[in-house]
């Protein structure tokens, strides 16, 4: 292919917004349209699920509203799709997306499901060490719940190559969705790492979605954008040496300029000279950006490094729970009476003997946010919420923390405002470790389907 | 004469497990020499006040006139298992933004929304 190809983005995270997913699939032109819906915990969250609830089938929960939106548009353009929304079950998730398109009409639409991250039966013998703390994985055994390795471009484009018109993966590295049209399209050695640095780059660009395109950027006054309620998502029109124009569908609101783009460049990045990927080590220190027009950046310079030999692992394990709620004060010595709130709680765990590893009070309005970093001087809020969490080993402890602020109903102080407690008040963790594994233990495979 | 940085940067940060990566970028190229020379990995580490509990690494990114501050320990022991309300840590950059800058006169004009006293 020497032509432009036309890149778009349909989700940056599981929670995105579907209608800015539809604009791209109805008015953005697109040759492909690429789904992010996994964090880091996903698959961890979605293996708890599955124990608990037979019924859930594993993949994105917003799958249907997501395809719904976006079916039509792309079916009729011939706009092909790459997702991960298959999450712990790409099989059912591409099973469920071809029982869509039959419901919309479209036969004979070739779907691909990438499977083979799920490496949990085998992940204590493939790798060895956990990367944030240097003890064996071995440790985590008595805990482990899920364990994916994050693959990268190449089964995505494989399908491709085969004739898949949709392609549904579990844990892909969230560049590598982005990228794989640009190795099938442009026919990209798989080791060509200046090529796949580049693209790579502009994938890193894409899978956060709004966050280029005007999201979790304006602040007033300093930095502005045009109608921040209707963002569009990116499209990247992307050149066969790896560069690209980062621009979105016009009449949206948001905007793409040198700092949305700047901004996004470094999101996640460590060494910007080294962002290790599964396809490729980026090398983003080199990058020429230019304002080629409205909402239009040029990105070219980005370059790229050999890959390394061995891919990522997350690995979930239970790490007990946290109980959580919070009430309020306002009004003038509204932050005296929460600083005695604090107090009360503090000798209500110790009287009703609150096993926890951690406990935080904090006052929101004040310091809940920035914690240890707020200001000493920072002036007294009019309103503050008295803010309580802790991480205990049993959901028994956890229920504690949400009992203890009931008590400050009656037993409280002074303009105690409360919430009626009727929302769950603790929640599981899931801990997510890292380790490396060899790239070879851990093969693709790939199913097709048709509607 | 001394400025906070929201005038002379703007910035993004993002997580990875207990590490947030904060960027600061330069409004114009000619105040990015300010946050090379005044915006050391051990102020930077200083102004968050304890918040960040490990190491503070610093990668200046002169094409696009940024520097990524890469602190570990940022993320209250983790996004999954922090304790922390914004427990992705997306609101972190902004405690940066209060950081005081000496800025000589010949580059006010560059600066951002600001207006002498």
């Amino acid at each position: 292919m020497s032509r432009t190809l036309r890149i778009g983005s349909g989700a940056a995270w599981w929670g995105d917004r579907i209608e800015p997913a539809r604009l791209n699939a109805e008015r953005g032109e697109l040759d492909y349209l690429c789904f992010e819906t996994m964090a880091e915990a996903t698959v961890s969250a979605a293996q708890v699920r599955a124990r608990r609830d037979p019924a859930f089938p594993g993949y994105d929960t917003y799958l249907d509203d997501r395809m719904r939106a976006v079916l039509p548009a792309c079916m009729a353009r011939g706009t092909r799709i790459v997702s991960n929304q298959g999450w712990i079950n790409p099989d059912g998730a591409a099973a469920r997306i071809v029982a869509l398109l039959r419901e919309l009409g479209f036969s004979g639409v070739k779907v691909a499901s990438v499977n083979g991250s799920l490496i949990t039966d085998r992940v204590l013998s493939l790798t060895d060490r956990i990367l944030e703390n240097g003890q064996p994985t071995a440790t985590l055994a008595p805990t482990l719940i899920s364990a994916e390795a994050y693959l990268g471009a190449a089964p995505i484009a494989e399908a491709l190559a085969a004739g898949a018109r949709i392609v549904v993966t579990g844990r892909v590295a969230d560049p590598s969705i982005f990228m794989a049209p640009m190795l099938h399209e442009f026919g990209w050695d798989p080791l060509d790492h200046a090529r796949l640095g580049a693209g790579n780059g502009i994938g890193h660009l894409l899978e956060c979605g709004a966050q280029v395109t005007g999201g979790y950027f304006p602040d007033p006054g300093f930095k502005d954008v045009p109608e921040p309620w209707n963002l569009a998502f990116p499209i990247a029109e992307v050149q066969p040496d790896g560069s690209a124009v980062i621009t979105k569908v016009a009449g949206s609101g948001g905007a793409v300029t040198l700092q949305t783009v700047k901004e996004q460049l470094l999101y996640e990045v460590h060494d910007p000279a080294n962002y290790l990927t599964p396809d490729v080590v980026v090398d983003f220190t080199t990058v020429r950006l230019e304002q080629a027009g409205p909402d239009r950046v040029r990105v070219s310079g980005i370059g790229g490094k050999p890959r390394t030999p061995t891919l990522k692992v997350s690995i979930g394990c239970t790490e007990g729970f946290i109980g959580e709620d919070m009430f309020f004060y306002a009004g003038p010595g509204a932050l005296r009476r929460a600083q005695l709130a604090k107090r009360i709680l503090e000798e209500r765990f110790r009287i009703v003997g609150l096993q926890a590893e951690d406990v935080r009070i904090d006052f929101l309005g004040l310091n809940a946010i920035h914690g240890a970093a707020t200001p000493p001087d920072a002036p007294e809020p009019y309103e503050v919420a008295v803010r309580v969490a802790a991480r205990t080993r049993t959901r028994e402890e956890a229920i504690k923390v949400g009992r203890e602020v009931d008590g400050m109903a009656v037993s409280g102080i002074a303009h105690t405002g409360k919430r009626v407690p009727h929302q769950d008040r603790t929640r599981e963790v899931i801990g997510v470790w890292s380790s490396l594994v060899p790239r070879e233990q851990v093969p693709a495979t790939i199913r097709y389907w048709e509607s | 004469m001394k400025v906070k940085l929201q005038h002379v940067a703007h910035a993004r940060s993002g997580d990875k497990g207990d590490t947030s990566n904060i960027a600061v970028f330069a409004y114009t190229p000619a105040l990015y020499p300010l946050l090379v020379e005044q915006l050391t990995a051990e102020r930077f580490k200083a102004h968050y006040r304890g918040a960040i509990k490990g190491e503070v690494i610093r990668y200046p990114v002169e094409a696009i006139h940024a520097i990524n501050f890469v602190c570990h320990g940022a993320l209250g022991g983790g996004v999954s298992r922090s304790l922390c309300l914004d427990n992705y840590g997306k609101a972190l950059s902004a405690a940066i933004l209060g950081f005081e800058v000496e800025v000589p006169g010949g580059l006010v004009k560059e600066l951002k929304n600001f207006t002498e006293a």
